[in-house]
């Protein structure tokens, strides 16, 4: 790796840092604003204001915004994420099972979208302007302008209960079989698919269009190249880098989508468990899922920043 | 002998955006015979580059073939199917693009490229492949042959991209090689070591070439004849010798006398003296990308530059790319602020930045771009684009504002109608018309020309230079003319500066630049620029120190 | 170099092509839907008027009834007001601010650019579900307090695309000359960049729309949008859910109402005039 991409790559990486203490901070105050007494919340109407002031001072919400910010930051980092106001059990063991589960959604959802969209989003740019290529254009603008519930609720539709194949709802921890596992898996992991892969496929089919207008695509076609050899050894080296960037977006795309799923399938994974925490003004609980959000977010992006810097042949030497 | 090439009543059209059907090339018929360099020459918009890439088979998308026959040896390339134009492609014809660092993919090393039509049409083992390659990059006069393949595009500099694309083109050893205006883009001193290198090789392999350009003087150093093209129609063609000493058409005619134009008479060098200056620039520095420990700028593009024009009388700044004439002219304008030296209009000192010059010296020192196409807002009408420095500067109502936009109309010679238009609907010499009008509405006193005739066409670029002379002595105004083209300034300017690196090197009047007392570089400068003359490119002596100290191989 | 034959007769037109006038057609039905639906709906929107729930499409009820027994039909018309006008008012919101902000960064460049660009992106790096729920969860959901989210969500990424599109203007050489010139910011943006980007401005108004329509259908969908007895599309699915497994017509109608809006204003998008599309690329 030399000097120059190195230069870049850590620039990018300070960038992350630096936005991922902004959005922390976003976040603290965000939860901080959502109203009502948190103290009076938890003692319940009847409380003494003695008893409310002593809680609020055990739980240090007297303090300035500031401190309880480092606090709150400190203890993310050394792994201590709080206490849920609803159970008080510590907020990572609640964590620690239910993001095991999402990211079991998100690695099946990964393992087939990746591969369908690539395939898909490349052929139909070979074959820009066909039969083809307008059925999938057509196909991944109508599925992306859809809510992920109204995927949801056709799969449903369609496989439970026109079909009956399928379960429509998912209790993943009462698994038997492989099979069991399949079937409880196919429709969340298929909604989540369709929203991931239109996505790439767009982005795929667009960064593989832009490689095949280039002049020196054009030269390879008047010094006698194939269009295999046009497509293969001209045009993708070159559309690597922005095919990469499509996906690591597009998988970000996961963390929105995972929050409907979840929801309507009543998945046990993280997802269900903050808009559940949302619902109860569990404030620990709700910082800590969003935190886990926004680094994954910011991760996958910053991933997708790095390997189009890295792919870009210019910067070799 | 049959000819290798005959082209008869070629018909090409194209379809436009709105789905109208336009016939860009028009019954045109031409042969080549073995061996022979036939040139296409024509202004842009010609259709020269089109009729080359028929050779090929080939039309751009949106165009196509629809009349007339194309035959190539055995093959009538207007018929074949595009599998057979393909296996054609590289081995008996081949291509060296206008732009040789778009050509080339940048994800592959050069010497993959350059043997890839060998691997295409499987012509020979890869190693042979590679052997062949080296060879014709030495007779190529390329630096380090034998290892400038294992390099990928972007770390070579321009010139030797355009011969590598020749290298590329020879591999498969073509019977036509097509050249689409090849040294367009590079700079005098580098375009000669180009031709010299494509010149010996097809001399040498007694192999035929097409050889398309705008550049008269270049094309009669190469080709052995000449076809005149305008409008996808064929003027004139005939031998090199005769097209250029006894041309008959008008046409042609025209393209000749703008390829050399008179020369300015210059003024009396006492009688300069004693005119005011009417701006003076001091031991300017300017530069860009932030500040350095020392105060300077971390690329320091103008280095001490000392000027002076008196009022009414022209001043041209002359050198290659890189030698910054360009940033001297925003340094001038305050749009690239100078760090240190001064700048005197009128005697007066002017703020380095414009934000902090007052409104009258702001409208004293106009400039006008190069570019017409992004110096005119597509968004607005002329009339408009006109008034805004009527009312900026002056504040004129609104009667009086029509009125001014149609006098200023008429001094630029546009017909008063075009307040109307947008730019968008006019030509390029018609924008850059505008563009000179939205200077002069400012009632200047001096105008900073900024290579405005260099992307124009010859001919029209010629029409400009008389509008601006004839300007000169109607208004009294004082120019500052920069450009890359000797012939050009020395059309206009009174004097003429040379720079090189961010210094200016010499200043003397226009007909005796290049000549022997000057400086080196300038007389590098002068001896690189084509004359028309057949014998020049062969007969050109260069020292070689010279080459070595100033120009970019 | 100068441009060539092709370019100098070819005159680029308003046309529409079919597609995009039909999208045209069905994004101007439901913005009429929005604004005249209480004269539309044939039933008033709280009555129960028929004891069968779940029922499903008849001639009287075209939309069949909902989980109450309310009909369908007039509950999706006014539901559209809900909808639409919310998307709507909140993607003003969002391309306004975002688009004056980033012309003014792009113009002025320097650390107001720095600071504004790096504010924004640490929003953007917010997923927006996310960022709806907790904000909305907390300040209630409100119609303003709703408007106000979704346009502060959207904000960042307006920005980005108009100073992407600002900073290319520019770079052109007329905005040089009007600096040189002397002219100051306000006349900068007002009279040189903002003319030439309106076009990409407006198909990206509209992509940002669908976005919006989206997100708030979705958080109604969760319960925190727009709250009962009044529901945009997204709480209609939500309140209707139960009869997924009857296949109740109730389910259905209200994610086809969102659909067509959301699929119309894209392919309206897609096949816009070239002149519109193209412009200050």
């Amino acid at each position: 790796m030399n000097r120059q991409v190195f230069e870049l790559v850590s620039w990018r990486l300070a960038s992350a840092v630096v936005t991922l203490l902004i959005v922390s901070f976003t976040i603290f105050l965000a939860t901080t604003l959502l109203p009502g007494d948190v103290a009076q919340i938890l003692l319940g109407q009847a409380a003494t204001p003695e008893a409310v002031a002593g809680l609020r001072k055990a739980m240090h919400l007297d303090d300035p915004a500031i401190v309880q910010f480092l606090k709150w930051l400190s203890g993310l980092a050394s792994g201590d994420l709080g206490r849920s106001y609803a159970n008080n059990m510590p907020v990572a063991a609640l964590i620690g099972g239910r993001l095991a589960n999402t990211l079991k959604l998100a690695a099946a959802t990964t393992t087939v979208a990746v591969p369908l969209a690539l395939t898909l989003g490349i052929t139909a740019a070979i074959n820009r302007d066909t039969l083809f290529d307008r059925i999938v254009s057509g196909a991944t603008v109508a599925i992306i302008s859809v809510p992920e519930f109204l995927l949801a609720t056709l799969a449903v539709l369609v496989f439970a209960v026109y079909l009956r194949w399928l379960p429509a709802l998912s209790l993943a921890n009462e698994t038997q079989s492989f099979g069991d596992l399949l079937r409880i898996y196919a429709l969340p992991v298929m909604t989540l698919t369709f929203g991931v892969s239109a996505q790439m496929i767009r982005m795929t089919r667009a960064a593989v269009i832009e490689t095949l207008n280039t002049p020196y695509v054009e030269m390879a076609l008047l010094k006698g190249a194939s269009r295999r050899r046009k497509v293969l050894w001209h045009a993708l080296p070159n559309a690597l880098g922005p095919i990469v960037n499509a996906i690591a977006l597009s998988l970000s795309y996961l963390l929105g989508g995972v929050i409907i799923v979840e929801t309507i399938f009543s998945y046990p994974g993280i997802a269900k468990l903050m808009v559940d925490a949302v619902a109860t003004r569990d404030l620990p609980l709700i910082q800590s899922c969003a935190m886990i959000f926004c680094v994954g977010y910011l991760v996958l992006v910053t991933i997708a920043d790095i390997i189009a810097i890295v792919s870009n042949p210019r910067l070799r030497t | 002998m049959a000819n290798l090439v005959e082209v008869r009543n070629l018909k090409v059209e194209a379809v436009t955006d709105a789905g109208r059907v336009v016939t860009i090339i028009d019954d045109v018929s031409f042969d080549i015979a073995d061996g022979e360099i036939v040139a296409l020459i024509g202004e842009s918009g010609s259709g020269k580059t089109t009729i080359a890439l028929t050779l090929m088979g080939y039309a751009r998308p949106g165009c196509r073939i629809s009349d007339g026959s194309v035959r190539l040896g055995d093959h009538d390339m207007a018929r074949l199917g595009e599998s057979e134009c393909a296996r054609i492609r590289g081995v008996e014809v081949a291509y060296i693009p206008q732009s040789a660092a778009a050509a080339f993919n940048p994800a592959h090393t050069i010497m993959d490229q350059v043997i890839e039509v060998a691997r295409i049409h499987r012509l020979m083992p890869l190693k042979d492949a590679r052997a062949k390659a080296v060879e014709l990059f030495k007779a190529l006069a390329l630096p380090h042959p034998e290892t400038i393949g294992d390099r990928y595009p972007h770390q070579v500099s321009g010139g030797q991209l355009q011969r590598l694309a020749a290298a590329m083109a020879l591999i498969g050893d073509p019977k036509l090689v097509i050249f689409d205006e090849p040294t367009t883009a590079l700079d005098v001193t580098t375009q000669i070591e180009v031709l010299r290198a494509f010149k010996s090789v097809m001399q040498g392999k007694k192999i035929a070439g097409v050889y398309v350009s705008h550049d008269l003087a270049v094309v009669a150093q190469m080709a052995d004849r000449i076809i005149v093209l305008k409008s996808g129609k064929i003027q004139e063609a005939g031998a090199t010798e005769q097209i250029i000493k006894r041309p008959i058409h008008p046409y042609t005619k025209a393209l000749i006398s703008a390829v050399e134009p008179a020369l300015f008479a210059g003024l009396d060098a006492k009688e300069e003296e004693a005119k005011a200056a009417l701006i003076e620039v001091n031991n300017l520095y300017a530069g860009y990308g932030g500040f350095l420990d020392n105060g300077l700028p971390r690329f320091l593009t103008v280095k001490h530059v000392d000027l002076r024009v008196p009022a009414g009388h022209n001043l041209g700044i002359i050198g290659e790319s890189g030698c910054g004439k360009s940033t001297l002219a925003r340094a001038i304008a305050g749009l690239l602020p100078a760090v240190t030296g001064n700048i005197l209009l009128e005697g007066k000192a002017l703020a380095p930045d414009a934000r902090h010059r007052n409104r009258e010296q702001l409208r004293k020192v106009q400039i006008v771009f190069q570019s017409a196409d992004t110096a005119l807002n597509p968004a607005k009408s002329v009339s408009e684009i006109l008034e805004r420095p009527l009312v900026f500067y002056h504040g004129m109502a609104r009667k009086d504002r029509i009125k001014r936009v149609d006098e200023l109309l008429d001094m630029v010679q546009l017909p008063r109608g075009l307040g109307n238009r947008r730019p968008s609907e006019l030509s390029g010499g018609q924008k850059q018309r505008v563009n000179f009008a939205r200077a002069l509405a400012a009632d200047p006193k001096l105008i900073l020309c900024d290579e405005i005739t260099s992307a124009l066409d010859t001919v029209v670029a010629a029409a400009i230079i008389d509008l601006l002379k004839e300007l000169q002595r109607e208004l009294g105004l004082s120019y500052i003319f920069i450009s890359h083209d000797l012939s050009t300034v020395r059309a206009i300017c009174d004097d003429v500066a040379v720079m090189y690196a961010g210094e200016k090197v010499e200043q003397t009047s226009p007909d005796r630049i290049g000549q022997a007392g000057g400086h080196p570089y300038s007389r590098l400068l002068f001896d690189s620029v084509p004359k028309l003359d057949t014998g020049w490119l062969d007969s050109l002596k260069q020292d070689a120190a010279l080459i070595e100290a100033y120009a970019v191989r | 170099m100068t441009t060539d034959a092709l370019t100098a007769s070819r005159r680029i037109s308003y046309r529409f092509n079919k597609v995009g006038l039909v999208s045209l057609a069905v994004i101007l039905a439901w913005a009429l839907v929005a604004i005249f639906a209480p004269l539309l709906a044939p039933f008033p929107i709280g009555k129960i008027v028929n004891f069968e729930f779940f029922a499903p499409m008849s001639a009287k009820f075209w939309m069949g009834t909902d989980y109450l027994g309310r009909d369908m039909l007039s509950r999706v018309l006014l539901g559209a007001r809900y909808t639409v006008g919310t998307s709507l008012a909140a993607v003003t919101f969002a391309c306004f601010m975002g688009v004056a902000l980033g012309m003014t960064a792009a113009v002025l460049g320097g650390w107001i650019d720095t600071v504004m660009s790096r504010l924004m992106d640490a929003l953007i790096s917010i997923p927006s579900k996310l960022f709806g729920l907790v904000v909305v969860a907390g300040l209630g959901s409100s119609i303003p307090v709703l408007i106000l989210t979704l346009g502060v969500i959207y904000t960042p990424g307006c920005y980005r695309f108009a100073r992407a599109l600002a900073v290319n203007i520019n770079a052109m050489d007329y905005v040089t000359v009007a600096r040189a010139r002397g002219e100051g910011l306000g006349y900068l943006i007002r009279a040189e960049i903002l003319p030439n980007i309106t076009g990409p401005v407006l198909a990206d108004f509209g992509l940002r729309f669908v976005f919006i329509v989206l997100l708030l259908s979705g958080l109604s969908f969760l319960g925190l949008g727009v709250q009962p007895p009044y529901a945009d599309w997204g709480a209609l699915v939500r309140e209707n859910l139960g009869g997924l497994p009857l296949a109740a017509p109730a389910v259905i109608f209200p994610s086809l109402a969102i659909a067509t809006l959301t699929i119309s204003v894209n392919l309206l998008i897609d096949n816009l005039p070239r002149k519109i599309r193209d412009q200050g690329v």
